[in-house]
């Protein structure tokens, strides 16, 4: 069975993640209860005729993607697979206003074109000329994830050779406003908080794309193979342990085989208990979060993916991501684990190669 | 006409985001589509909502673009010959 | 990889009926699903034809047994209709004795909730239950709740493709061992959003869509669900259970060619049906029915004809679109067709082509118009959507 070498990587964030050194420099996010992804220079990537109707997801995608695959040193993939939770949701709102503003008259297709969810997908085939497999998952918490256990599946059963994979999700304002409404966002007054020992409810609401290119082939630029994916739709509380140990025996790794656990909490006191569970299992292992950097969306996982691969790279764990103060001589394993509000629950395993 | 030309070309960078193109350097009878200013069938379908909203001429069949939007041109003259607004 | 994965239950709920039964009965009696629309609210009312299912969201609740204050939207109260019948019909009692997945498609997911309280939602805090309901994602969430599934769940949208590739990804993951039953298939209602976004495209039809006429005018939106239980040989055997049919080939391709429309000469379609060959390992003289994509578009039904005259080297089998009956039903099209194709397979009949009068001249390509009875062991249907994505889907009897 192939191996998935993870050769690329691409990620636009809150962070400075483009064009800047590992985490050199970095910001909380937890004062403003949604923060947004630092937009780079697009002119030098995409031209002005395609940039032109391009959402911010899309762009974002196109960008990160285009990352990828020259830090891979690959001119084409054989397959993109993205992960959205909600798409192109600027355009889906301004869509929708427009029918609701103008009682369904003097509507233009552009935005509902790029509300579809797999149009980042779509336009990176479209810009590579790239004909082979296309897929799109929106599953919540686990669209990314799902679009990594299928690419790694292409490699495994060689169906593709090398694999483009991403997650994309931006920010718009019907929906920042209806999720305040929902209480899924924290309050302005619960600001600033701690996101290790949350005492509100809610998240802070971010943005952001990354793009991983998969292979079968290991390249100078690998960072890790990708060893193992699991997605399970709802766990209880009291499963979390068991969920983990059978990940781990199907596997047939230990417990102290794994050098960092990357947890995805997100400050919300109501939910962050299942990372806790985690957390609490591997309680002699070094641990690290990130969602206080990048804040909290479907694809958000995806900044906890391209960060624990720059760490097993560098072989060093930024102390701005610490969740505790044990250290390991050598980072060659690591586990991530994510869940959003119960839900969507997911182990990503990597191992350095 | 002059004025009319003027504006279409001012709609037109608006509604199709063509921030690189101005006003100015817009020729009259610069092919739309295709080589020139290198639009293609998705503007063609928001040149036909510009058309039914801001001059009131309905088109129903996308084909019946083709013609008219040639050019800055051709569509001044279309829009001021069947203008109803 | 080149297993076939067995097909041991379906449901279904169209324009054309609220049950695998009653899909079948109109498929065979030519009784189309279009009409003007009575659900939806919108101005275009008098203008446009649809395949819409003539139940309220009430009546869809109470079929389910929700509670009165639930929080589903229509998207996800047919999902959760059709995936009941195919359990019920793949006899299973407790979806969690085995390893068992859930693979859902959507295009609109909770859309319709969204458009009806967009701004209401400022106003009225007793709408905001339905807020989390928006995202694709929870309405797969809502039905594997429905039906207690707790294992693997996700959610394909790639358009009107969408189902197949729920579909493929389901039996991807039964071959490969990760999954033993994997319920797949597709939900979309109809909504103000896809019914003006087809509109800006100018692709709607006035009358009732003609696939593969050459005076066709455009498509009629429809809304459904459908999903198939899929399982691997071991269950099939520990359990004895009958399969319907089997998926035994399935193939992905982009056209690269425009984010709404198909290249001339069908490149992506030509891609998708290769692969699905090769994978099924089958010839296309091997195929006995096309259950076309065939939305009745100029564009689709011209390049699909091209791409299937090419990989059928000018010899098509009967061929046939559904969607005069149905409407196009966007993610969940592939699913309905999937269960249209195990319906073609068991009864051994070719389903007509409704309203088809004047071949295109572009090529000579007939669609079956009347219903016609003939030995079927292998059926192909496509799905195109949006982005260039291209998809098919083999099945096969189950002998």
């Amino acid at each position: 069975m192939k191996k998935s070498f993870i050769n690329g990587v691409g990620c636009i964030s809150v962070q400075k993640t483009v064009d800047a050194a590992f985490l050199a420099e970095v910001e909380l996010t937890t004062k403003e209860s949604v923060v947004f992804a630092k937009q780079p220079s697009y002119v030098e990537v995409i031209s002005p005729s395609f940039i032109r109707r391009m959402a911010k997801g899309v762009k974002m995608g196109i960008f990160t993607s285009t990352q990828a695959l020259k830090e891979a040193n690959l001119a084409m993939p054989d397959a993109i697979i993205t992960g959205t939770g909600l798409g192109c949701l600027e355009d889906s709102e301004k869509f929708l206003k427009a029918i609701l503003d103008n009682n369904e008259q003097f509507l233009t297709p552009t935005s509902f074109i790029q509300s579809t969810h797999n149009t980042v997908a779509g336009q990176i085939a479209l810009g590579l000329q790239c004909k082979g497999y296309n897929f799109t998952y929106v599953n919540g918490a686990v669209s990314l994830e799902t679009a990594l256990l299928d690419a790694k599946l292409q490699i495994e059963t060689e169906e593709a050779h090398s694999v483009l994979v991403g997650g994309i999700d931006e920010t718009a304002q019907h929906n920042i406003d209806v999720q305040r409404m929902a209480g899924n966002i924290k309050k302005q007054e619960d600001l600033p908080c701690s996101i290790l020992e949350p005492t509100t409810k809610g998240m802070i609401l971010g943005e952001g794309a990354s793009f991983f290119v998969l292979e079968e082939q290991q390249k100078e630029s690998s960072y890790a193979t990708l060893d193992a994916i699991s997605i399970q739709n709802s766990l209880e509380l009291n499963e979390v342990e068991q969920y983990v140990k059978t990940f781990l025996n199907n596997n047939k790794i230990s417990l102290n085989d794994i050098d960092l656990v990357v947890l995805g909490n997100n400050g919300d006191v109501e939910f962050d208990v299942y990372f806790n569970q985690v957390s609490h299992f591997f309680n002699q292992t070094p641990q690290a979060y990130f969602k206080h950097l990048s804040g909290e969306f479907y694809t958000a996982s995806g900044f906890g993916l391209w960060m624990a691969l720059n760490i097993l790279k560098e072989q060093t764990v930024p102390a701005c991501v610490k969740m505790n103060s044990i250290e390991r001589e050598m980072y060659q394993t690591v586990l991530l684990y994510n869940q959003y509000r119960g839900k969507d629950h997911s182990l990503t395993l990597l191992k350095k190669c | 006409m002059e004025a009319l030309k003027q504006e279409l070309k001012e709609k037109i960078i608006a509604a199709l985001n063509l921030e690189h193109i101005s006003v100015e350097e817009f020729d009259d009878n610069e092919t739309l589509f295709g080589d020139g200013i290198g639009l293609d069938s998705i503007d063609a379908l928001e040149l036909i909502v510009l058309l039914d909203k801001d001059y009131g001429i309905k088109l129903t069949d996308p084909k019946e673009g083709k013609t008219i939007f040639q050019s800055v041109e051709t569509m001044a003259n279309y829009i001021s010959a069947n203008r109803t607004k | 990889m080149n297993k076939r994965v067995a097909i041991t239950g379906m449901g279904i709920i169209s324009s054309i009926g609220n049950s695998v039964e009653e899909n079948f009965q109109s498929l065979i009696n030519g009784k189309t699903g279009i009409s003007t629309i009575e659900n939806l609210e919108t101005i275009h009312k008098e203008v446009i034809m649809v395949g819409e299912i003539k139940l309220t969201n009430q009546q869809l609740a109470k079929q389910l047994n929700l509670s009165e204050d639930n929080n589903f939207s229509r998207t996800t109260l047919l999902g959760a209709i059709a995936v009941r019948e195919a359990l019920e019909n793949a006899n299973v009692k407790d979806i969690n004795d085995c390893r068992s997945g859930f693979i859902s498609a959507t295009s609109v997911g909770g859309m319709d909730l969204n458009e009806k309280y967009f701004y209401e939602y400022y106003n009225d805090e007793s709408l905001h239950k339905y807020i989390n309901s928006h995202d694709a994602g929870d309405s797969s969430h809502q039905i594997a709740d429905y039906i207690g599934l707790k294992g693997m769940v996700t959610t394909v949208s790639t358009a009107c493709s969408s189902a197949a590739n729920a579909i493929m990804l389901g039996c991807r993951l039964i071959q490969s061992g990760q999954l033993d039953r994997v319920i797949v298939g597709g939900t979309d209602a109809l909504a103000k959003f896809t019914i003006n976004g087809f509109k800006t495209l100018m692709i709607l039809s006035d009358t009732y869509n003609t696939p593969f006429d050459n005076d066709r005018k455009g498509l009629n939106l429809g809304e459904a669900a459908a999903f198939l239980v899929l399982e691997s040989d071991e269950i099939v055997q520990k359990n004895n259970k009958k399969v319907l049919a089997y998926v035994s080939g399935f193939g992905n391709a982009n056209d690269a060619f425009h984010q709404t429309a198909s290249s001339e000469n069908g490149e992506g379609a030509f891609l998708a049906m290769q692969k699905a060959f090769k994978l099924a390992d089958l010839k296309p003289e091997d195929i006995n029915y096309i259950n076309a994509h065939g939305t009745a578009t100029p564009n689709n039904d011209l390049s699909e004809g091209r791409a299937i005259l090419r990989i059928f080297n000018n010899k098509v089998p009967d061929f046939s679109s559904t969607k005069a009956f149905t409407g196009h039903t966007l993610a969940a099209a592939a699913a309905i067709e999937a269960v249209y194709s195990v319906l073609a397979l068991q009864h051994n009949l070719v389903f007509p082509n409704m309203n088809f009068k004047k071949p295109m001249e572009e090529f000579n390509l007939i669609p079956q118009t009347i219903l016609k009875e003939k030995n079927i062991n292998h059926v192909l249907s496509n799905s195109f959507g949006f982005g260039g994505n291209c998809s098919t889907v083999i099945f096969s009897k189950s002998e």
